[in-house]
């Protein structure tokens, strides 16, 4: 459950993402290939080398799906819906794998935000990213 | 037994060497009792955790926190025999303290964010990677004696 608080935080942080998207996305997205390379089976189609066209195109789409979705995480069920029939319809991705990205999308924010990440910042963004992964996660079964 | 790469060991030792144990001990443990409050229950004897303040200024906590970064610097000295290492502590963790393993995990990731915050850039994707292999082996090892 996240509190009104904890609501506005996690809004405030990824509104002020929206203009480093590319960077934040593509570097979440690196950091899983490097640390969990199972990840990259999902993407052989694409060329996910560090800092390449798709991999920039590709972080910046996820991270403004998440920018987006933290404006109204009431609504998160109704809003990521065509999200959720990509990624358990189309792409069929294990499930297991929303836990990984979401230890590096952390990761890369950590990296980012410094000591800014406090650890009530990394509480209420690490709760948004299991909401978000578990609607994405809901539709498989 | 975990074959290491001299990379890989020198990548561990560099990250190592740019820690201060006596801050990331008492953060990380901080961060895994805030981003997941059911890990207070095997702390009841440490009072006041009610609130992330609470946490963050609580001496028992940040105590503990240095316990563990302690015990992490003998794995580093010994990434050969990590297992070894921690056998006892392992035991002890099941048959004394009851910690249910899933915990070590929580807590090696709340260690790996607690040193991007601290060294940023320099925890590159690679440099991730090899950290967070050593602390999967830290886990296992952990886990060990769990039977
Ligand atoms: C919170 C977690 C995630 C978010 C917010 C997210 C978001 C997105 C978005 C916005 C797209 C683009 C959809 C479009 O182009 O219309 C997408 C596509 C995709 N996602 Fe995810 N995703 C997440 C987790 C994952 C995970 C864990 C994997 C696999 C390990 C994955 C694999 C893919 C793939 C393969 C595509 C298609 C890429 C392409 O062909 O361009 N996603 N995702
Ligand atoms: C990398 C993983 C860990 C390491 C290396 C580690 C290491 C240690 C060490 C060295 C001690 C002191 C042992 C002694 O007094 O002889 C200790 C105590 C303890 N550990 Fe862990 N620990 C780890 C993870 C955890 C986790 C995840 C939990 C629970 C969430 C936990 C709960 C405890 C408790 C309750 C004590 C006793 C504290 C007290 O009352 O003084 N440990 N640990």
């Amino acid at each position: 459950m996240l509190s009104k608080r904890e609501k506005d935080l996690i809004a405030e942080v990824w509104t002020k993402l929206i203009p480093v998207a590319e960077d934040i996305g593509s570097d979440a997205l690196t950091r899983m290939f490097a640390t969990f390379p199972g990840t990259k089976t999902y993407f052989s189609h694409l060329d996910i080398s560090p800092r390449s066209a798709h991999l920039l195109s590709h972080g910046e789409k996820i991270v403004l799906a998440i920018a987006e979705g933290a404006q109204d995480i009431d609504q998160l069920a109704v809003s990521l819906a065509p999200l959720q029939t990509l990624h358990a319809y189309q792409l069929r991705i294990d499930p297991t794998n929303f836990k990984l990205f979401s230890h590096c999308m952390l990761v890369a924010l950590a990296a980012h935000m410094g000591d800014d990440f406090t650890p009530v910042v990394h509480a209420a963004i690490d709760k948004y990213l299991s909401a978000f992964a578990a609607v994405l996660a809901e539709k498989y079964r | 037994m975990v074959h290491w790469t001299d990379k890989e060991r020198s990548t561990v030792r560099a990250v190592w060497e740019k820690l201060d144990i006596d801050q990331i001990g008492p953060e990380a443990l901080a961060r895994v009792l805030i981003v997941y409050p059911w890990t207070e229950r095997y702390f009841g004897g440490f009072g006041d955790m009610f609130t992330a303040t609470a946490v963050l200024n609580n001496s028992k906590v940040a105590a503990q926190g240095k316990v563990v970064l302690k015990a992490l610097d003998r794995a580093v000295k010994n990434m050969d025999n990590i297992k070894g290492t921690y056998a006892a502590l392992s035991r002890m963790h099941y048959e004394k303290l009851n910690v249910d393993p899933d915990n070590f995990r929580l807590l090696a990731d709340c260690i790996t964010i607690t040193v991007a915050c601290k060294l940023k850039g320099d925890l590159s994707p690679q440099t991730q990677a090899t950290w967070q292999k050593f602390l999967s082996v830290v886990v296992e090892a952990m886990g060990s004696q769990y039977s």
